[in-house]
């Protein structure tokens, strides 16, 4: 499968990364290679193997429902790029 | 002493011949001596090293120092370490500073360990030869102009070079053992499960497992038992019992069943590196174990399977880096949208970037049953064929890699060809297993990797057949010119 530079502008923005124009075609070409490769897997006959969700086939365990995080959210924020008065910062959203 | 075992250094320490303090001041001068051509570590934690020597000095004389109290070792900096930055490689993160410790930083806490630094590695454990670090490019010791292999491959340098007595690495696809391998050291990924995951920056979570990397297979067997173990904030961590790793390292190989599965001997595998691998099973055989050829039939699918598996899962984990909340921001966003992705645009590397826009296409409408869900149907066959091996043999042997350590910038520039360096490492994240490397042998003066595949937590018994072959051969006391 050959991703067009078009294909590839459109995954970009799916994926929220921004993209050189420059670059577009480079990882037209890397991601088309990728993609070739990984196509081998068409010609494997799964039939009705089951997809592997663990290997140990192991399941998610429950925790009893109890609070055992404290709040730290002035600790946590102390790494944020912008907070206000506990708040995280970003651009307007609503005009 | 950095010729030392772990053991020697901790019995030194308990007999009082140094301190924890001398211990650390000594790695550290040769990290200031010798780091700067081999970039092997992101941040180096010299006051809190120091301090932290100072307080298993005073441990070591209350009477009641365990077995890696007062031992210096560098963490790869994809584990969140509170207070001190954990970049995992990359420009996104080159801000953070960790606000809590990884499970695994902690056990290292409560052990006395001394984290003398943290350890470059490719950009969020994506990559094979430690090229894609916002950092820079790591140097193999053995030869400064190649590749010392990756992810974790500053761990495996500093390991290598005698920078650091000890490190910590993950392996999502073979990160701790092909570098390893291609630098000389002993690795092992423990069963998926095993080891704790909280705090350790995600890639592919159904695939990532944290291990040891070490000179010697008796000293990895001590920090694993550091390391393993159940961990309630790890919702796939395994509650089980952890062997005593270090307590049947002596045991007989008679009678052991070794496979050698025939995919791993073919196409592909360079011809001394070959040689190497099969030289080192004739020393097994004369330890008592015995040969079976065995087969993998459907090996071949590993690394395309892998390529589907391992994206779809970055792509999900990286969304969370959005220049919000932590890590990176572009400068002036118009919009929410402007900001969140310039952030990850600026933020993240080329091959980050490749891997999150796989994972998004083979997760999109319409592409999930062709990609995602094939692949995970070839992950099942994949870990049946080692059920069915593991039937007939104790362990599987062969080679790490199919080369020795290649050269910088060789396969930058051709993804699928860097992928293919893990062709015999990524099988087994697939199935969850633990698999090991250890040096057996050189090829014109580089280190070759023998591969060591257990069954599901057989990772005792992996440490038992690399102690007994290290018993034999002195590949893993060798130290790189230059670094004696």
């Amino acid at each position: 499968m050959a991703l067009k530079p078009a294909e590839v502008e459109k995954i970009a923005h799916l994926a929220r990364l921004a993209i050189d124009p420059a670059d577009v075609e480079g990882y037209a070409r890397n991601l088309s290679d990728i993609l070739a490769f990984v196509e081998q897997l068409e010609a494997v006959d799964a039939g009705d193997v089951t997809p592997m969700a663990h290997p140990l086939e192991a399941t998610q365990r429950l925790r009893p429902d109890a609070v055992t995080e404290t709040d730290q959210r002035t600790h946590f924020q102390a790494c944020a790029p912008a907070v206000e008065a506990g708040l995280y910062l970003v651009p307007r959203v609503i005009e | 002493m950095h010729t030392k075992t772990l053991a020697e250094l901790a019995r030194g320490l308990r007999d009082r011949s140094f301190s924890s303090e001398e211990l650390t001041r000594h790695y550290l001068e040769r990290i200031k001596r010798f780091d700067g051509e081999l970039n092997g570590f992101i941040t180096l934690c010299e006051d809190t090293a120091l301090a932290q020597a100072r307080e298993a000095d005073i441990q070591l004389s209350s009477g009641r120092p365990g077995p890696l109290t007062g031992i210096p070792f560098a963490h790869k900096d994809i584990f969140c370490t509170d207070g001190v930055r954990t970049s995992c490689g990359s420009r996104m993160l080159d801000n953070f500073i960790a606000p809590y410790d990884a499970t695994v930083t902690a056990r290292f806490k409560q052990a006395g360990a001394v984290m003398l630094g943290k350890t470059n590695m490719d950009e969020f454990a994506m990559g094979s030869s430690n090229e894609t670090s916002w950092y820079g490019p790591v140097r193999n010791p053995w030869d400064r102009d190649t590749v010392p292999g990756g992810s974790s491959g500053g761990s495996a340098a500093v390991v290598a070079a005698r920078l650091a007595p000890a490190a910590t690495g993950t392996d999502t696809g073979g990160s701790i053992r092909q570098p390893a391998a291609l630098c000389g050291i002993t690795g092992l990924k423990p069963t998926y499960g095993r080891v704790s995951r909280y705090g350790m920056i995600a890639f592919a979570s159904s695939l990532d497992q944290a291990g040891p990397m070490a000179a010697s297979a008796e000293d990895a067997a001590l920090l694993l038992q550091a390391m393993a173990g159940f961990d309630p904030r790890d919702s796939t961590c395994v509650d089980r019992p952890v062997d005593d790793y270090s307590a049947g390292l002596n045991n007989e190989l008679k009678g052991l069943r070794i496979g050698l599965p025939k995919e791993y001997f073919g196409a592909g595998l360079d011809a001394g590196t070959a040689k190497a691998v099969e030289a080192a099973i004739e020393e097994l055989k004369k330890l008592g174990a015995e040969p079976v050829e065995i087969s993998l039939p459907n090996a071949g699918l590993a690394v395309p399977t892998y390529y589907v598996v391992a994206p779809a899962e970055c792509s999900s984990n990286l969304s969370r880096f959005d220049g919000v909340r932590f890590g990176y921001r572009c400068e002036n966003p118009r919009d929410l949208e402007d900001l969140y992705k310039r952030s990850r645009g600026e933020g993240f590397g080329p091959e980050v970037k490749r891997r999150i826009m796989i994972g998004t296409y083979a997760l999109s409408a319409g592409y999930y049953d062709a990609y995602y869900l094939k692949a995970q149907q070839a992950r099942h066959l994949i870990a049946d064929d080692f059920k069915a091996a593991f039937e007939k043999v104790d362990v599987i042997a062969g080679p790490t890699a199919p080369n020795v350590a290649f050269r910088l910038g060789e396969k930058v520039d051709d993804p699928v060809t860097m992928y293919l360096s893990d062709v015999f490492t990524i099988a087994v994240n697939l199935a969850g297993l633990p698999g090991m490397s250890i040096p057996a042998g050189f090829v014109e003066e580089l280190p070759v990797g023998l591969q060591l595949i257990g069954n599901y937590f057989d990772e005792a018994r992996l440490l038992n057949v690399a102690h007994r072959y290290q018993q034999v051969t002195d590949w893993h006391t060798r130290i790189p010119k230059g670094f004696e």
